[in-house]
């Protein structure tokens, strides 16, 4: 960095020399190929072999230069590594090439003076690129420091950004969060937690989290509890219940996290407690309100159906159940008349007496619709457990009721059915306490009635027949038998009365006590008793074809419900007329309560029968009551005494006095009104000989025949017997 | 760093070597530390030609920054820029229009950093901090969206960098996240550390980049098919896939020097 002055400058040559000026030129050229590759410049190869152009021609002039300076050769080694000629091998290969090559490429490779020159030059060269070279990598140095300050403090800052927005997400959470060691020492609870669970975080932070065990929790809750803290899960949900500072409980959504360090190993737990109290007591009120009905408050059907079910699903063997099947008596008269507001108010009453007056552990009081309600009884030791249940609740609602300025009397009929509940299922015991109240009612009403397997047989047994009768009309099942009425003064058949007969493929012969009541319930009498009447008036035809005057006439029963049918005396005709049968060739037997108990209208039809020329006859006269008043106006013409009458006339030797009396008294009554008389039962000689004593017109029972086929009676006719 | 959400801030350790401080060295910078210079010697060791090969991605850099220029392009997007040495992207652009915008892309914190201390003032320069990889946040990030302009062309720039980018992570799906973004008339510029299928890779570069892989970061090496198929979507400019030095050199000397087995292509590519 010294400067040299020298004053003997060469003058045969100088930098203007065109030889001078190629020969620098060419050492640039050089030059550039030797230091390009070494490091790194944002230049073009033509723009590398210009810029160190410049540096050689300054390097030229400075060689020739007078006075000689090496302040220029300090500037090119500053200059080379302002371009980014900054790499190791840069200033080595250009030093050696400026000592080996430029005097050469110059012309004046012999000049002494130019050499030493050239060496001052050189080493300010590596001076001055030195120092820049320092002073860059300091730079450079203190510039990359600078940006990993830069760098860390921004980390830095972002690392407290988001701790703080961490801490604004803990703090301002509506989710409740808690965090504890992993000894359940509890570190910090958000805001939320503190509000859910009505402590201050100093508070919690007494607590540990196995203090927050509450008695209705799930066995699961702390078993995956005692998981996650030794690190077997990573974290859990339950629903969990707390107890709040205040008493209360929160029903809450718990989210448990394991978080663990850098090696794995359980470091804290982290709860997120979301309060579902609210819904939980809505879920609790609509689930209430589903089970329940609203207007009694009672259990209703659903919750009834569904204690059942659990009764019958926790059965041991032998355990016991009774049901209690209630409907109020003519509940329907009430809402009707006095509007279904008093009908409610009533049923609230009935749902409050009976809630009251069944009571206590494994009883069950529900509303099934309308006016039914049931009481299940789970434990019962007998039959006699629910009677009381029965008796008490029927006892209970004799008190009348008042509503609404109404004094209202109530009952109720009640079935019961109690049994093992092994061998039966809910649905059996339903149906049957179903049947029983079905029989309470049929029997009068305003009581209990027991489940009794047999008579449920027989009702089966009488359904089923009544199911099946309207087809065993189509299919021919039924037929008639005749059974003679003969009058007792010669013997002679006078008449032939038609029974009708079932011949059941399953059940066999019926006779008509089986199904001649069901047919009165269901209907189908009128049809069967039309089929019987045209099939005895054919009969009676073909005997009259026959026999002429000596045919007997035929006696058809008429049920109740035919004699009330107002088609009664077309058919009647229209059916006489199709067999072209004389009128008085038909007799219809009525019972006593059919005409007794008759308003006007089928008391015209029989007149109107009668005044056609059909016999009309009173059936088991004696056994119903009759108004003796009356029977005169009747259109009768025939009583026929019941069979009953005839037991004390049986015997041979010794009669009954006081049937004797009786069955003379009717004989005369009879007679008084112009009827014929008519006995039926007769089984015995005894019997036929008392009768005719007695003046009675006509017998008809075994002792004369059997009811059987039209063709019994042919014979009977032509004498053949 | 990908699975690192956004705003958490890396480590900034400086016993670990990163890979801009290591190329920053290579290209003879002063930007580094000694892990940096320590494991950048290593492999200088076994791979004295690796100067070379980072110098020449580098000229490839500024030579399609030019050409992007010539075909009228004003805006940058610099993705993988790491230390700012010289011959930077924006100098080059603003040196043609001194209106040209540019956004330096980077992972390594303390490149940033340093782009950022460089460029105080510069504001037609941002420089983000970000994974390249994660594009969706590139792309939405401030600084792209106040610099670029995407309804005119942008020059997206990979120099050196796809190579860091492993078949499973998808390299040619990040390329289309940012192609799908470009306007027609956009450029993709590439290079990358590859041989040819009838290339036979010296046992010295295996090892140097088992060096660079154990020390830095793995490296994933595509040959020229699998280079080329990196631009889907782009129309090769002239002259198509090139070794490095060879993509439109500036003097017949370049290539010759670099010579036919450059362990690298280089190619740019226009959007439709």
């Amino acid at each position: 960095m010294t400067e040299r002055v020298d004053d003997r400058v060469s003058d045969d040559r100088s930098p203007a020399d065109p030889a001078v000026l190629a020969g620098a030129e060419s050492f640039a050229r050089s030059w550039a190929t030797a230091v390009i590759g070494s490091s790194y410049v944002p230049m073009t190869r033509a723009e590398v072999a210009r810029h160190l152009q410049n540096l050689t021609e300054l390097l030229v002039e400075a060689l020739f230069a007078s006075p000689f300076r090496t302040a220029p050769g300090y500037e090119i080694g500053s200059r080379l590594v302002d371009a980014h000629f900054t790499g190791t091998d840069t200033l080595g290969r250009t030093i050696q090439l400026l000592g080996d090559d430029l005097l050469a490429e110059l012309g004046v490779a012999g000049d002494e003076r130019l050499r030493s020159r050239l060496a001052a030059l050189q080493g300010a060269l590596s001076a001055g690129y030195a120092r820049a070279l320092r002073e860059r990598t300091l730079a450079e140095q203190e510039a990359i420091r600078a940006a990993v300050l830069d760098a860390r403090d921004q980390a830095e800052a972002m690392l407290r950004a988001s701790e703080a927005r961490f801490r604004a997400m803990f703090t301002e959470a509506a989710i409740g969060i808690g965090i504890a060691d992993i000894d359940g020492r509890i570190l910090d609870v958000n805001q939320a937690l503190q509000d859910m669970l009505g402590f201050s975080v100093e508070e919690m932070r007494q607590y540990n989290v196995r203090d927050l065990m509450h008695p209705e929790d799930a066995g699961s809750v702390w078993r995956l509890y005692d998981q996650l803290i030794a690190g077997e899960c990573d974290h859990y949900r339950a629903e969990k219940r707390f107890h709040r500072a205040d008493g209360e409980q929160v029903w809450t959504h718990l989210t448990l996290s394991l978080v663990r360090d850098d090696h794995g190993e359980p470091q804290y737990q982290v709860a997120m407690i979301e309060d579902v109290t609210d819904r939980h007591l809505l879920q609790n009120r609509l689930r209430y309100q589903a089970l329940h009905d609203p207007l009694t408050g009672l259990p209703n059907r659903a919750l009834f159906l569904e204690r059942l079910a659990r009764v019958f699903n926790n059965r041991a063997k032998h355990v016991r159940a009774g049901l209690c099947y209630l409907d109020l008596d003519g509940f329907k008269v009430i809402n009707d008349s006095l509007g279904h507001d008093t009908g409610d108010q009533l049923l609230v009453e009935v749902g409050r007496r009976l809630d009251h007056s069944v009571s206590g552990q494994g009883k069950l009081v529900a509303r099934m619709g309308g006016d039914e309600f049931v009481i299940l009884v789970e434990g019962s030791s007998g039959e006699q457990d629910i009677v009381d249940v029965a008796d008490r609740v029927l006892t209970e609602l004799e008190a009348p009721i008042r509503i609404a300025g109404h004094e209202l009397s109530i009952s109720a009929s009640i079935g019961i059915v109690e049994r093992q509940l092994s061998g039966t299922t809910s649905a059996d015991l339903m149906r049957d306490a179903d049947i029983t109240l079905y029989w309470a009612k049929a029997d009068g009403k305003a009581r209990w009635a027991l489940y009794d397997p047999e008579r449920n047989a027989r009702e089966v047994a009488r359904f089923t027949l009544s199911a099946t009768m309207p087809r065993a009309l189509e299919r021919g099942e039924f037929y008639v038998e005749y059974q003679p009425l003969v009058r007792l003064a010669d013997s002679k058949v006078t008449g032939v009365e038609a029974l009708v007969r079932w011949q059941h493929p399953e059940f066999g012969r019926l006779a008509p006590d089986r199904f001649i009541e069901l047919a009165e319930e269901t209907g189908l009498i009128v049809p069967l008793g039309r089929w019987v009447l045209r099939k005895a008036c054919e009969e009676a035809r073909r005997w009259l074809v026959e026999f002429g005057d000596a045919a007997p006439f035929v006696s058809v029963n008429l049920a109740v419900r035919q004699s009330r049918d107002p088609e009664l005396v077309r058919d009647v005709k229209r059916i006489l007329d199709e067999c072209a049968l004389p009128p008085h060739h038909l007799q219809l037997e009525l019972t006593e309560s059919a005409i007794m108990g008759t308003a006007d209208e089928p008391l015209e039809a029989l007149r109107a029968l009668c005044d056609m020329g059909v016999r009309i006859a009173i059936d088991d006269f004696g056994t119903g009551y009759s108004n003796l008043a009356y029977l005169k106006h009747l259109p009768v013409h025939e009583l026929k005494i019941a069979g009953s009458f005839m037991e004390g006339l049986r015997a041979e030797n010794e009669e009954d006095p006081v049937d004797s009396q009786i069955v003379a008294t009717l004989v005369q009554l009879a007679h008084a009104l112009s009827l014929g008389v008519t006995a039926e039962g007769v089984e015995t000689p005894a019997q036929a000989a008392r009768l005719l004593r007695l003046g009675c017109d006509t017998g008809q029972g075994w002792f004369f025949a059997r009811p059987g086929p039209p063709e019994n009676v042919d014979s009977l006719l032509r004498g053949d017997l | 760093m990908v699975e690192r959400p956004n705003w958490a801030p890396g480590d900034i350790d400086l016993e670990r070597p990163s890979v801009a401080r290591v190329y920053d060295y290579w290209l003879g910078g002063a930007h580094n530390f000694a892990a940096d210079r320590a494991v950048a010697e290593k492999t200088l060791e076994t791979m004295p030609e690796i100067r070379g090969v980072v110098l020449n991605h580098r000229a490839f850099l500024r030579r399609a920054v030019r050409h992007l220029l010539g075909q009228g392009v004003r805006q940058f997007l610099d993705l993988g820029s790491g230390i700012p040495t010289v011959g930077n992207v924006h100098e080059i652009a603003q040196a043609a229009d001194p209106g040209a915008r540019v956004v330096y892309v980077d992972i390594d914190p303390v490149a940033v950093a340093h782009s950022r201390s460089l460029l105080g003032g510069n504001d037609q320069v941002s420089v983000l901090q970000a994974d390249v990889r994660d594009w969706r946040r590139v792309l939405g990030s401030a600084e792209v969206g106040e610099q670029l302009d995407f309804d005119e062309p942008v020059g997206v720039l990979m120099i050196a960098l796809l190579h860091f980018v492993s078949d499973e992570e998808d390299p040619r799906g990040v390329i289309a996240g940012y192609r799908d973004r470009l306007a027609p008339g956009s450029f993709l510029a590439l290079s990358h550390a590859g041989y040819d299928e009838s290339d036979v890779e010296s046992t010295a570069s295996v090892e140097a980049r088992k060096i660079y892989d154990r020390g830095v970061t793995r490296m994933t090496f595509r040959n020229r098919a699998e280079f080329t198929r990196l631009f889907d979507g782009f129309e090769l400019v002239e002259p198509g896939v090139a070794r490095v030095p060879a993509w439109r050199p500036e003097s017949v000397d370049d290539v010759e020097e670099a010579g036919r087995s450059f362990p690298g292509f280089a190619a740019v590519g226009r959007k439709a």
